[in-house]
């Protein structure tokens, strides 16, 4: 098991993440060795209050989704205090898809 | 008799550990990407020690095995010498009975940022469609789902853009950093009281004595409906509000009946 937890949200529902950036990121995990959870949007399980986030939000975590900030209070809004020492929010709406996939999945191909 | 806990949506774990092969990479890639899509869970696993059993959400192990594990409390899935629209089917039934619990609402919805947040109540007051409460003196996001989907008009109006919408396009009400000439924007300004025509509900909040004497003497409902369309017409594009919005505004009748639980609660 690796050390740090990584987590991908795919924000199924808004067209508001590049595709190219989730297309190459869908590569790499497609092709990595580690555990990833890939959820379909941390939006709609902050809406449903559900309790898998304070699972998911527990120790170390690099998370691949959108704004610190927008994590940050997302989260807070289903009982979950993401703590910044902890996470790692890597933000697929600023940076390019190998900027992504490099933070997020390190050099393995 | 006691509710039943609501059923939440399918989570598939994507095995490839001990007793299943590797994943072919553009069948992984398919699943992956299509389950997402259609709003499903999914873990990939290469330990098989990380698998949890929750009672409260169905759960579906994928994977590519010689022969099918035999466990009382998971359900298998075995890809072998199957094409991945198959699986995909085999799937979406099984998510069928869980999907059927969930709405198709994008989740569109205010998130504050109490960092930021005065607590000064416009939002609640400026909102019509009760998506904002308090709790404790503090203000909230109580339903999500009655916010008006592409609607952050709320975060316009808000004076220390204190409030988010992580699915807005542009910044900082995306969530992105709050730089001193967002707070300086006059459109973040928007003085709401001449949208409302008078800030009723939070006037009901802090006038406990004469409230309704107040309120009759000051407010013509008419006429404060007719100013509200009239500024937020106006406004639309500063504000960014949809013209869907505009046109599911409350009526007079559900304003009086709002205004009315309102001045009960105060009382």
């Amino acid at each position: 098991m690796s050390e740090v937890k990584k987590i991908y949200c795919h924000c199924a529902y808004a067209k508001i993440i590049d595709e190219e950036v989730k297309n190459a990121v869908l590569e790499r995990i497609s092709s990595s060795d580690e555990d990833i959870v890939c959820l379909p949007d941390i939006c709609e399980m902050a809406a449903r209050k559900d309790e898998e986030l304070k699972e998911l939000f527990t120790g170390r975590v690099k998370l691949a989704a959108c704004y610190e900030r927008s994590v940050k209070w997302l989260c807070h809004t289903a009982g979950v205090e993401v703590e910044k020492e902890n996470v790692e929010i890597i933000n697929m709406r600023e940076l390019s898809a190998d900027e992504v996939c490099e933070q997020f999945l390190g050099g393995e191909k | 008799m006691t509710a039943n806990p609501p059923i939440k949506p399918l989570k598939v774990l994507l095995y490839e550990a001990e007793g299943s092969k590797t994943l072919e990479k553009d069948f992984k890639r398919t699943l992956l990407g299509t389950l997402l899509s259609d709003g499903i869970a999914v873990h990939c696993l290469k330990d098989a020690s990380e698998i949890e059993v929750s009672e409260k959400q169905p759960l579906c192990v994928v994977g590519d095995f010689e022969t099918v594990p035999n466990h009382d409390s998971l359900e298998f899935l075995n890809v072998n010498g199957k094409s991945v629209d198959s699986v995909l089917e085999e799937i979406k039934t099984k998510a069928d009975d869980a999907k059927k619990e969930r709405t198709l609402w994008k989740p569109w919805f205010p998130v504050i940022d109490y960092d930021r947040c005065t607590n000064c109540m416009q939002c609640l007051t400026f909102c019509l469609f009760d998506v904002y409460s308090t709790e404790k003196g503090q203000i909230t996001v109580k339903n999500e789902d009655k916010c008006k989907t592409d609607c952050p008009a709320c975060s316009r109006v808000c004076p220390e853009v204190a409030i988010l919408f992580p699915k807005y396009g542009k910044g900082p009400i995306n969530g992105d950093v709050v730089k001193q000439e967002d707070i300086q924007r006059e459109k973040m300004k928007i003085d709401i009281s001449s949208l409302l025509g008078g800030d009723i509900l939070s006037t009901l909040r802090t006038r406990h004595t004469d409230a309704k004497k107040r309120f009759s003497k000051e407010r013509d409902e008419k006429k404060a409906l007719k100013e509200r369309e009239r500024c937020l017409t106006k406004l639309k594009e500063d504000l960014d509000i949809p013209d869907s919005v505009l046109k599911s505004l409350p009526t007079q009748a559900m304003i009086e009946a709002k205004t009315q639980q309102a001045l009960d609660k105060e009382e």
